[in-house]
């Protein structure tokens, strides 16, 4: 089956600096992929990078989604052609309530419906404003509630449960299940060990370089025993 | 009565409908350049305008101990295109007292006009004022507004105002209000200004907070494009023991547009405090491609950006 999402030789430069370094990722239709690398290894920056954000054009490579040339969409035409991301730092908003921004973009969605499948009661929050008024955890629900409203075909999420208190980290894995049965890939980056074993298939990310890919026992167990990171560069050719 | 006409015709025009504002139950002035054209009291209420030789007097005053439920109208406009208004208004809260004022000041037809409001606002002891100001104006520019306010908030008493001018071209725009805060009192003002064009805004808003535990809030949101300028200085003086006061300022800045941000906090008692924050620049990245990561076009995504931040 063809890939939704194809990264070839994908590398991305900030003056002197290599943030990526030829990355290459494939992810297929209804596929939870995992996205493992130490703290500045480049995963957040991949992300960046495939959704479009300013800054992360990247100088070589190639992204296609859906058989069609990603490099050089703006970013809400990639969102338009299904790609998604929730941030791992989600942006907040003066003037914006929740149902407003649950419903941005959309014309079918149902925020109350997305609220409650991030454990959040509905009528507690959709006239709430988007500000600091919220805490992070609570505004990393509304931002994984965001991408559900969406339908995206492949949605990246960027460290879901970071910031959650461990009695929702449950509903989160819920809610990384429901992308799946309603169609979407997902692309998880994670350093949550369970949830990381849940994928089908997983990369590990290293000095802004794929060094293991294939199947999440095996990407864990190298990344655990931190084999890149203690070669000083001789095995994985990031140092 | 023809003005009144055309009031309601205005009010239609912005969306309003003028009959769900100016009903039987409502307290309500309407005046047309310096012609008083609807006036309405009611109990706990008292409007007394006044017509004289450089505008209108309006004196309102809320009783002691009255609450006033249903929001006080006070509706002012020009709906020719040349013309001027001078407003002086006295409006006193009695100790104990609340009530709700909303200002509506339309001037959606004018193009060489100018309307000048000069307030003296007591609010005694216990009581609360919540003062809306929202102006409407067309596209042409050609409007100078210049309202001006010496405020006074009692010991224990409360004063929000919001100013508003987001809807037509800002023209000029010289706001200078002066509010003065005794014990335990509380001031919170805000000013919401969309400036396009070659519209010129200036605003100072000085809250001086003398009394013990005194509070207060200087917010200011204002958003420029083309060639539009903006000068805000929020102003907050830390006069007595527990007084706390703070100034924040954001100005959205595109285009060739100007705009400067002067917080001026001063403090005389070692048991004050006040803080400020401010903000210029662009829209935020983080929050445009926030919106753009939702398929909203990028000049989708600044306009719900800054209509968030005037909402």
């Amino acid at each position: 089956m063809t890939p939704l999402l194809t990264i070839n030789s994908l590398t991305l430069r900030a003056g002197e600096r290599a943030l990526l370094r030829g990355v290459d990722l494939a992810v297929r239709e209804s596929e939870l992929h995992a996205l493992l690398g130490a703290n500045g290894a480049g995963k957040s920056t991949l992300a960046y990078t495939i959704m479009g954000c300013a800054s992360y054009a990247p100088q070589e490579g190639e992204m296609r989604f859906a058989g069609e040339r990603l490099n050089d969409l703006p970013l809400h035409e990639r969102a338009r052609r299904g790609l998604a991301l929730a941030w791992q730092e989600p942006a907040r908003f003066e003037g914006l309530s929740v149902a407003q921004f649950l419903r941005a973009g959309t014309h079918d969605s149902d925020p109350a419906a997305a609220l409650a499948a991030v454990a959040l009661t509905p009528t507690d929050y959709l006239d709430r404003p988007l500000d600091k008024t919220l805490s992070g955890g609570e505004r990393k629900r509304i931002e994984l509630a965001g991408v559900l409203t969406l339908k995206p075909r492949l949605a990246i999420l960027d460290e879901p449960t970071a910031g959650i208190d461990f009695l929702t980290v449950d509903e989160i894995v819920g809610v990384i299940d429901a992308f799946r049965l309603t169609g979407s890939a997902v692309l998880l980056i994670t350093h949550q060990e369970s949830l990381a074993a849940r994928a089908d298939t997983a990369s590990q990310l290293c000095g802004g370089r794929i060094v293991c890919a294939g199947a999440p026992a095996t990407v864990i167990e190298n990344f655990k025993a931190r084999r890149c990171t203690r070669c000083n560069g001789v095995t994985c050719g990031h140092g | 009565m023809a003005e009144l006409d055309s009031l309601y015709k205005a009010f239609r025009q912005i969306g309003e409908d003028p009959a769900q504002i100016l009903t039987p139950q409502t307290a309500f002035v309407v005046a047309y350049g310096h012609e008083v054209v609807g006036l309405q009291s009611v109990e706990g209420v008292i409007l007394i305008p006044r017509r004289t030789g450089e505008g209108i007097e309006l004196r309102a005053t809320v009783l002691e101990g009255r609450h006033i439920e249903t929001p006080v109208h006070l509706c002012f406009g020009l709906f020719e295109r040349v013309g001027v208004q001078n407003v002086l208004l006295q409006l006193t809260m009695q100790p104990d007292s609340r009530a709700t004022f909303w200002s509506h000041c339309l001037f959606t037809n004018v193009e060489n006009a100018r309307h000048a409001m000069t307030a003296t606002v007591d609010i005694q002891a216990g009581a609360q004022l919540i003062y809306n100001e929202v102006h409407y104006h067309g596209v042409s520019g050609g409007i100078e507004v210049i309202p001006r306010a010496q405020v006074a908030v009692g010991p224990r008493a409360r004063y929000v105002a919001d100013f508003t001018l987001v809807q037509g071209r800002v023209g000029t725009l010289d706001i200078d209000y002066d509010v003065k805060v005794a014990e335990d009192g509380v001031a919170e003002l805000t000013s919401k200004v969309y400036g396009h064009a070659t519209d010129v805004i200036r605003i100072r808003e000085a809250v001086s907070l003398d009394g013990d535990n005194a509070r207060g809030l200087v917010k200011s949101r204002v958003a420029l494009d083309d060639e539009a300028t903006a000068e805000i200085v929020g102003a907050t003086y830390g006069n007595a023991a527990g007084a706390r006061g703070h100034v924040d300022c954001l100005e959205i800045v595109r285009g060739n547009a100007k705009a400067s941000a002067i917080p001026e906090v001063r403090v005389s008692h070692p048991q004050a405090k006040v803080t400020h924050e401010a903000a210029i620049g662009s829209v935020d990245q983080k929050q445009l491609e926030a919106l753009m990561a939702r398929g909203l076009a990028p000049e989708d995504a600044v306009d719900r950006i800054i209509l968030g931040m005037l909402g």
